[in-house]
């Protein structure tokens, strides 16, 4: 790594080079090494993460850059059973940025910490000249009070089954079709969206939960590789049972993408007690009909997901790499 | 009747059942054949197919693949590479390709290696985004760099057809054009040294299909006439995939040798005239053209036409691109994977030293090489 690219913040491979060679090597600490969503911290009374936000357009079918800002870090100290609490907000402009843009933005952020009865008790704001940034960065950072404990990632085993909360790929589909101009006359929008209240509904349905991620950047491939090798298990995934909408579909066929890499923005990946796995689907499925289980723990290959296709070939899973680059003929 | 959706294109096409049901009558049949055959894939789309789909995992031990050449991004030397490089580094220059050409290496580094050095480099999904690029940027010259085989050729062609009837200034090509027949042709026919220990490996040819859209299955008549050697024109999807394997196995048991058409829905004998028209209208062969791992073949690559050659970013650049031949990695094999005469896990940097985040050789760069196609899916297999 003697330059950064634009790989290096793809969510996947390079990504997880970049983090473990410069800011774990830089930061080491127990607490930043067990990898998670958010960080659980003061003996597990609180969560606390960060996430920033650079989206290209800023405004795009289903969201923009200021409902994602709130959602991205509220669901991360969802994922590990917290309710958002506190966040801080700083910004980085543009000069030249038209204020009703920044208006817009600044009233979604508005409405999704209402749906997170969050509060925003802190921030920053910079300008900086033209050129300088892409109209608008900004970052959220916040604080969970942790109200189902034990949630981790390190922990899962062969009792656990292994669910998504929707059908995937719907933010990164979206993106993409609107950057390059692919004008579908379809329903395609992104799933961003609050988690807080799906996770909620879980644990008042007492359900067994091991562990949440969002499937953000790398998609649900991205998070099932992670959990493979923080747990030492194998995943072993029905392809035949992720629910992956015809849309984000056809996005892929045109463009050359696998779904299961493509990012999420209001879609987690559920680690559940196999004998709790029904009731999770049922609470999921009152938020989302497509909610489906699609996969289980297995010692198959320790550290791998296997993909298994519905006439019984399979295949690896791996981590995204790369920039998202489509095939060319 | 309703609306055509995109999904009607493939759904049917990775049916289970279908799929199923191919896998009986394959395995079959195989138990009539005289000997085991290889059947190359030509084409890097259908290697990228059968290795995602896990098709070797549904054929009998005496069916099996050869990955070929048929990939655009792979077969790209190193000079040629080092050419859009240096043409990226130039200050008045964006440079434009197809997307996975920016992570091939050349010798200073790959186009996203020039891009975070300050290069202006964009991929694009189709060449008339040229058009747009130019427009917004009147005081830049465009480069496009062109790639691929006889599917994205015509692109070419309509792009700078479009250039010269309206006059446009500022842009320029680089043409990389190669033809697939004249590689098919060397693989079997070579007498050259080196590459006569794999003569005869193959027994019959999956045949490139969109190629076909294009130049029509015309262009593969010779291989099953002069060669003996069955080819079928077959699609992308796995149904595609599994039915033309099926008809190159009835072939030989039932021993005949003929070009079929598996991928009927698109492809014709004579293809599409129009775009061959085009083609021939701005572009001609070259007498050589350097293939990665492959040497110099005959005839296989284009150029544009003399008459064209204000346009020829290889002309008006001349003094900068050099043209000395650049020796390809020494512990890379993907000269024999190319070749047929190896598999990627053969080499050994493979998925250590190389790997599609840091590639070494050019298979491991495009998803629709051999490499990356093991690599990604094919630790797996039987």
């Amino acid at each position: 790594m003697k330059t950064i690219t634009l790989a290096h913040g793809n969510g996947g491979q390079e990504n997880n080079e970049l983090i473990s060679k410069v800011f774990y090597k830089a930061f080491k600490n127990d607490i930043l090494e067990k990898s998670e969503d958010a960080a659980v911290i003061q003996n597990g009374v609180l969560a606390f993460s960060t996430d920033s936000f650079t989206v290209s357009p800023l405004f795009f079918n289903g969201a923009d850059i200021g409902k994602l800002s709130i959602c991205g870090t509220c669901n991360d100290l969802a994922m590990m059973g917290a309710k958002p609490k506190y966040l801080t907000c700083s910004v980085i402009i543009e000069e030249g940025l038209d204020k009703r843009t920044l208006d817009k933005i600044v009233k979604s952020m508005k409405e999704e910490l209402e749906v997170n009865e969050a509060v925003i008790v802190s921030g920053d704001t910079k300008v900086v000249p033209r050129g300088s940034v892409d109209k608008i960065f900004i970052n959220t950072t916040g604080i969970g009070e942790i109200e189902y404990k034990g949630i981790s990632s390190n922990n899962i085993t062969s009792e656990d089954t292994i669910l998504v909360s929707r059908d995937i790929g719907a933010h990164g589909a979206t993106i993409f079709a609107s950057r390059e101009g692919i004008d579908m006359s379809t329903s395609l929008k992104s799933d961003c969206a609050s988690l807080y209240p799906q996770v909620k509904a879980l644990i008042d349905a007492g359900i067994k939960i091991t562990a949440l991620r969002d499937a953000t950047r790398g998609g649900v491939s991205a998070v099932l590789n992670e959990w493979a090798k923080q747990s030492d298990i194998c995943i072993e995934v029905e392809e035949a049972k992720v629910p992956i909408s015809d849309e984000v579909n056809g996005i892929c066929e045109m463009l050359g993408f696998e779904a299961l890499s493509l990012a999420n923005e209001g879609t987690f990946v559920l680690a559940i007690k196999n004998e709790d796995a029904q009731k999770a689907l049922e609470v999921l499925k009152q938020t989302n009909e497509s909610a489906a289980i699609i996969g289980n723990v297995t010692s198959e290959h320790i550290g791998r997901v296997v993909l298994n296709s519905a006439w019984g070939t399979k295949r690896f899973l791996e981590l995204p790499t790369g920039e998202l680059l489509p095939r060319i003929c | 009747m309703s609306e055509l959706q995109l999904k009607d294109l493939y759904d049917g096409f990775r049916d289970p059942d279908t799929i199923k049901a191919y896998k009986k009558i394959i395995e079959e049949d195989a138990k009539k054949l005289e000997h085991p055959i290889n059947i190359m894939e030509v084409c890097g789309g259908h290697t990228h197919t059968i290795m995602k789909y896990g098709i070797p995992q549904l054929l009998p031990s005496n069916i099996n693949f050869i990955h070929g050449p048929g990939c655009p991004v792979c077969i790209m030397p190193k000079e040629r590479i080092d050419h859009a490089y240096i043409l990226s580094m130039q200050e008045d220059v964006i440079l434009v390709t197809l997307g996975d050409m920016i992570k091939v290496p050349g010798s200073n580094g790959s186009l996203q290696d020039a891009r975070s050095k300050g290069a202006d480099v964009r991929f694009v999904y189709s060449p008339m985004d040229c058009l747009k690029i130019s427009k917004e940027n009147p005081n830049k010259k465009i480069i496009f760099f062109a790639i691929g085989f006889e599917t994205t050729t015509p692109m070419s062609a309509a792009l700078i057809d479009v250039v010269i009837k309206q006059n446009i200034k500022n842009i320029y090509f680089h043409i990389n054009h190669v033809t697939v027949p004249e590689v098919m042709k060397e693989l079997i026919d070579s007498r050259d040294e080196h590459v006569d220990s794999y003569n005869h490996q193959i027994d019959a040819f999956l045949g490139p299909s969109h190629v076909s859209v294009i130049s029509g299955s015309k262009i593969y008549e010779e291989f099953p006439k002069n060669y003996k050697k069955p080819v079928v024109v077959a699609g992308f999807e796995p149904v595609d995939v599994m039915q033309s394997i099926s008809m190159i196995v009835k072939q030989f048991i039932e021993k005949r040798s003929e070009l079929e058409i598996e991928y009927k829905r698109l492809v014709s004998y004579d293809g599409n005239i129009k775009a061959q028209e085009l083609i021939k209208k701005y572009f001609e062969k070259i007498s050589l053209f350097k293939w990665r791992g492959l040497g110099n073949i005959k005839d296989s690559g284009l150029k544009l036409r003399n008459e064209y050659s204000k346009y020829d970013a290889e002309v008006i650049y001349k003094e900068i691109l050099p043209i000395a031949e650049i020796e390809d990695h020494k512990l890379c094999i993907c000269a024999d994977i190319l070749r047929g005469m190896a598999s990627p896990p053969d080499c050994t940097i493979f998925g250590t030293a190389c790997k599609p985040s840091k590639p070494v050789g050019s298979c491991m760069v495009s998803s629709e090489g051999a490499c990356a196609a093991y690599y990604k899916y094919g630790n797996l297999l039987k």
